[in-house]
Formats: structure tokens, C-alpha cells, sequence
């Protein structure tokens, strides 16, 4: 980690990165999501120690202090996410991370953050469930990403990169969405994601193409102005359900523009293997070798999971004979599949624990259908 | 004659109050409130109201709040005082909230020294869910969970006394014990809060104020049999004065 931080800073120094795009760096998907926070202007970082995300919670370390940016080792992940709701409520950009079971326990704050419409990126490297689980990489945190998680009607945009380049590119798109939207952003990634080395270049963006408005909102002080309260009670009679409803317009707004997803031979597919994360990059091999035997397999890939892309897979999915959805859980994006098609032939393929559906095992099932 | 001007804080509200007749929290708002007054405050002050009876303190206060979940509100100024060192953030909580659910925020916030004001109110009781036993309930107090009165031996436990647990800390830099119980010690509390703020703003660390404080209706008695109560059987378990 610390000579990745170092060859991060050397460069940056030269101020090489922005000027040279195509540069890349070797780094961790962990410590490209934290370098993506920096560069995205977070100000605010709290963290929890929890396996496989170390790397993360260590550069922002570092980083944080080298940027002369807070950066605090919560006692809890409970008091990780919470700092996390001061510091967006503040008025700046703020993120926490944490793996499975210490995402678990930041629902509380996740959903207070909600209800008071705070912005701040939150980051998943999934690991084994349920319980303690182990460390190895696993989907099946689907529902609790996409469902809200916590308590109350709530949603948390959700983005899962497949490749440290595209989780650095994620994680910047994800504090704009924040801000514009007024919500959490989740990132979730997986142990494999989170862990593996790639090249990655920093001069790639993703580009977030509306204004963000001014947080005229945040808490400052109340100099010159009436006071702003951040706030998610609304005790008198028929206040909660006029925010949920202000919520549910933000939601159907939501679904409507950040529908994202990608696919791989795709247009002449008669063969749809829907997968995300780090499992899509071994669907995408799938596809690859099935081709080879003249098979029209392709590959669809959620990037966006909540919203879930809809419009695109029904598009996608158009003149396909099979679908085969491939998750690293025992059947949850699998649902929505189900709910976007549902008159389509649809199989699953699905292992959890760490255990993780190969190549071989993809071709083989498309093979059998 | 000297002629003696009563008035109220400027910064506090007009609206009618929430709290039951003979409340700790009416006379802690106004002192809140006159210290923020009379240091000037009111545009960089950031106020975290608790979870409880307190928790829209924000309708009396003309400034900056933010709500915080139960036990979660040193957390949550942790985060604003770091993102906006210039302003003065303070806590207001109870029993429940501060030395309960929210220990363990409460511990680490003060052993990392940050330079916040906690104002902790203590009523021995959880006011607003009906009057169950706090950590901070004396023993022999009836509560809705604690009928036949706290008893250690029923495995019910002994009042925590989290002043005298922080008060070691090295990032903590003040602590004090008061009540409101009598017209002197509500003076004695105004300068302790006021003391609280100044703490923060000469950047000496965490300041703990704890104050005793009637909850009449849970309590089942009169105001003045609250006040008494405090006087005849909180002092003894919780010793008011200057601890750190």
C-alpha cells in the first residue's frame, strides 16, 4: 500500500497524470476508490478496520493526511457512518467504507441519512454471508444494496464496478450523484474487486453532466440567515407523509436518469448472460469461449443496481432465446431480472460463500440449455 | 433601588413549549440559549439535539441544529466540528442516549480529545418512551422496567457515573457535575455551560457538563417534590461540584 501511495504521490507531484492521459498506475481496486475520493474533493473520511476493504481505510489514511483532510478510525462503524452524517450535514463531501457485516451495521445512519436528504458516498467490498461469513468474495449483499437496507422507504443508488479502472471512475461519479440527488451513493464492489491489481489511469472521468446546486441547506452557522436544520423526524400529523412523498418523486427521478449498464456482444445474442461485479468479467470470458463455438452468447452487465436498468435489458433482451443470470449468491439480482422479463425464459446459476461460478461452468450450463 | 431587568434570551423562540410543568429542559434551553447570547455566538454555533423529549430543542433554538440517532450525537458533532473547526458544536443529551446506547461514542469521542461542549442532561430515567430504568436510575428507583424499585442483586445493576468515568481521560478537559434544583444552583449551571462553550473556543478539548434534572411526570411527583427528590437522593449517588 504504501509504495502504491508513494508512486500515487510521485506522480502527482510531477502532476504527470492529468497531463498524460493513458498513464497508468498498478493499484489495488481498494486504493483506486480511495485515490478516486481524493480526487473527487472529499473532505471528510471515517472508517472502521474490516476485512477485505483494509487497503482502503489505510490509504485514506495517509492520503487524507497529506491532503490536510480529516480522516478519523472510528470506534464502531456505527460511529463511522454517523461522523459521516455530521460531515455531510456540514455541508462537505464525506465517505466511509466498509465490507458486509460493517455495512450491516451503517444502515442505521444510512437511513437517517435518507430521511435528512445528506449526500456522502458510502463504499461495499462484499465478503461472505451471512453472519461473520468469511473473507471471500461474494453478491450477496444484492438486496440489502438495492432494497434500502435499513429502516423506512429509501433507496440508495447503487453502482458495482468490475475493474479497478471502472470503481475509480465510479466512486468520482458517485459524490456528483450525491450532491445532485441530495442521497447516499453506494459503490459495491466485491473482495475481488476490491482486492485485485490493475493499471489504472486517473485522467479517466466519468462525466456527470448537471449542475449541482449550491448547499444552501448545510449547516455553517446562521450567519446572516434563518437557522437550517438537518433533520428526519417529522412528528405533527401528515409531515412524514408529505416528505415521503418529496422521497418518492426524488425515487421516480432517480430511476428515470441514472439507468446504467454495459454489454458485450450483445446484438445478435441468442444467449443473454446478465452478471456485474467481478462476476461479469467471467461471464464475459463465457461469452467469449461459446463464440468460438458458434454459439450466440452475450453478455449483459448491470452497472446500475439500483435503479436497475430496465429499459436497456428489455432492449437486450429482445429476439433472445435463453437467458442465464450468474451471481456470486444463491439468486438475488436474479429477482429483478425476473421482474424487468417476465415472460422470458430466464435460468440461474449461483454459488455464495466465496465459492464462485468459472468459466467453465457458464459454457458448460449455455451448452445445456 | 437598584432596578432588576428580566428578560429572555434573544436567540430563544417564542413558541409555546412541549415539555410537562416543572421539566429540567425548559430551564436548560433559556441557559443554553443566554450562554450562546452572551458569547455571541448564534452565527457560528451547531447544535445536535438528542433522541428523546429534547429532541426538537430545534424549536426553541434560533440556530444551527442537527438531529443525531440514539446515542449517536457526539459521533455526528465529531463529524461537523471536524468538517467546520471554526464553529462551536455542542451535544445535548440524556441518560439513555449518552450513557447507554451511546457509551461507546460517548467514551471515544472525549478519549480522542475532541474539542466539543456535551451538555448531558441526567433525569435517571428515559423520559419520552414512558420512564423505563436508565443506566443512570438510583437504586431502590422504581421505573415502568424496574417495578419493585433498581436492584443490583436482581442483576438490574449500579447508577453509572460516566463524569467519573471521563474525567481521567487526557482528552478531556473539564468536567462538571450540576443541578438545577435550587435558584443558586441554576446560576451555578449557567456559568458551568457558559465555561463549556469557552472551553471550546480556546480549543482546550472535550468539556462534559452533566446536569441533574427533574422529569416530574416519570418521577410521579410534584416540581417541587422533583426538586426535592434531586436534593434527597440523586446528590448523594451523584456529587455535584467541579471534577475535572
Amino acid at each position: 500500500m504504501i509504495c502504491v501511495l508513494s508512486a500515487v504521490l510521485k506522480s502527482m507531484k510531477k502532476s504527470k497524470i492529468s497531463k498524460n492521459p493513458g498513464k497508468k498506475i498498478l493499484i489495488t481496486g481498494n486504493e483506486a476508490m480511495g485515490e478516486a475520493a481524493a480526487r473527487a474533493g472529499c473532505q471528510f473520511y471515517a472508517g472502521y478496520p474490516i476485512t477485505p476493504q483494509n487497503e482502503l481505510t489505510a490509504y485514506m489514511a495517509s492520503r487524507m493526511h497529506q491532503l490536510q483532510r480529516p480522516f478519523v478510525q472510528a470506534e464502531s462503524e456505527l460511529a463511522a457512518i454517523n461522523m459521516v452524517f455530521g460531515a455531510a450535514a456540514a455541508g462537505v463531501r464525506a465517505m466511509t467504507s466498509s465490507s458486509s457485516p460493517g455495512i450491516s451495521l451503517k444502515q442505521e445512519g444510512i437511513s437517517y441519512m435518507a430521511g435528512a436528504q445528506l449526500p456522502a458516498v458510502l463504499i461495499n467490498v462484499m465478503r461472505g454471508g451471512p453472519g461473520l461469513g468469511n473473507i471471500g468474495s461474494s453478491q450477496s449483499d444484492y438486496f440489502q444494496s438495492t432494497r434500502g437496507g435499513g429502516h423506512g422507504d429509501y433507496f440508495t443508488p447503487t453502482l458495482a464496478p468490475w475493474s479497478p479502472q471502472e470503481a475509480y471512475m465510479l466512486v468520482g461519479l458517485a459524490f456528483d450523484l450525491a450532491d445532485y440527488y441530495r442521497n447516499p451513493i453506494l459503490v459495491l464492489a466485491d473482495a475481488i474487486i476490491g482486492q485485485m491489481v490493475e493499471p489504472v489511469d486517473f485522467s479517466l472521468k466519468m462525466k456527470f453532466a448537471k449542475k449541482l446546486p449550491p448547499k444552501s441547506w448545510a449547516l455553517t452557522g446562521a450567519k446572516k440567515r434563518a437557522p437550517n436544520i438537518a433533520k428526519s423526524f417529522f412528528l405533527r400529523e401528515g409531515d412524514l407523509a408529505l416528505h415521503n412523498e418529496v422521497l418518492r418523486k426524488k425515487w421516480e427521478k432517480i430511476i428515470r436518469n441514472e439507468q446504467r449498464f454495459d454489454t458485450h456482444k450483445s446484438n445478435d445474442a441468442k444467449y443473454l448472460i446478465i452478471a456485474y461485479g467481478s462476476q461479469a468479467r467471467i461471464a464475459r470470458e463465457a461469452v467469449d469461449y461459446l463464440r468460438k463455438d458458434n454459439i450466440k452468447a452475450g453478455l449483459f452487465r448491470p452497472i446500475s443496481l439500483w435503479p436497475y436498468p430496465k429499459e436497456g435489458l428489455e432492449k437486450y433482451a429482445k429476439g433472445v432465446k435463453e437467458i442465464l443470470v450468474v451471481e456470486q449468491s444463491l439468486g438475488q439480482m436474479v429477482e429483478d431480472v425476473r421482474l424487468a422479463l417476465p415472460t422470458a425464459k430466464i435460468s440461474f446459476l449461483g454459488k455464495a460463500g466465496g465459492a464462485i461460478p468459472a468459466t467453465k461452468e457458464i459454457v458448460q450450463f449455455i451448452k445445456k440449455l | 433601588m437598584k432596578k432588576v431587568k428580566f428578560s429572555k434570551p434573544e436567540i430563544l423562540k417564542d413558541n409555546d413549549t412541549h415539555y410537562c410543568p416543572g421539566c429540567g429542559h425548559g430551564i436548560l434551553h433559556v441557559l443554553v440559549a443566554r450562554a450562546i447570547d452572551e458569547l455571541n455566538l448564534r452565527e457560528k454555533v451547531i447544535g445536535i439535539a438528542p433522541v428523546g423529549c429534547a429532541v426538537i430543542a430545534y424549536d426553541y433554538w434560533d440556530f444551527d441544529c442537527c438531529e443525531a440517532a440514539h446515542g449517536r450525537a457526539l459521533a455526528v458533532a465529531t463529524g461537523i466540528k471536524r468538517s467546520r473547526p471554526k464553529q462551536v458544536v455542542f451535544t445535548y443529551q440524556g441518560d439513555g442516549d449518552l450513557a447507554s446506547i451511546g457509551i461507546a461514542e460517548t467514551l471515544h469521542t472525549a478519549n480522542r480529545g475532541e474539542n466539543l461542549t456535551c451538555i448531558f442532561v441526567n433525569n435517571a430515567c428515559y423520559g419520552m418512551t414512558g420512564g423505563q430504568m436508565a443506566p443512570t436510575t438510583v437504586v431502590g428507583q422504581r421505573t415502568a422496567t424496574t417495578p419493585w424499585g433498581r436492584n443490583p442483586q436482581y442483576g438490574e445493576g449500579w447508577p453509572l457515573k460516566v463524569s467519573e468515568m471521563l474525567a481521567p481521560l487526557k482528552g478531556v478537559c473539564s468536567v462538571v457535575r450540576t443541578t438545577v434544583s435550587t435558584p443558586a444552583l441554576v446560576r451555578q449551571t449557567y456559568e458551568y455551560i457558559k465555561k463549556g462553550f469557552i472551553n471550546q473556543i480556546e480549543q482546550k478539548g472535550f468539556s462534559l457538563v452533566e446536569v441533574l434534572s427533574p422529569c416530574p411526570t416519570i418521577w410521579r411527583k410534584t416540581p417541587q417534590e422533583s426538586m426535592n427528590w434531586i436534593e434527597s437522593h440523586m446528590k448523594e449517588e451523584f456529587p455535584l461540584g467541579v471534577i475535572k
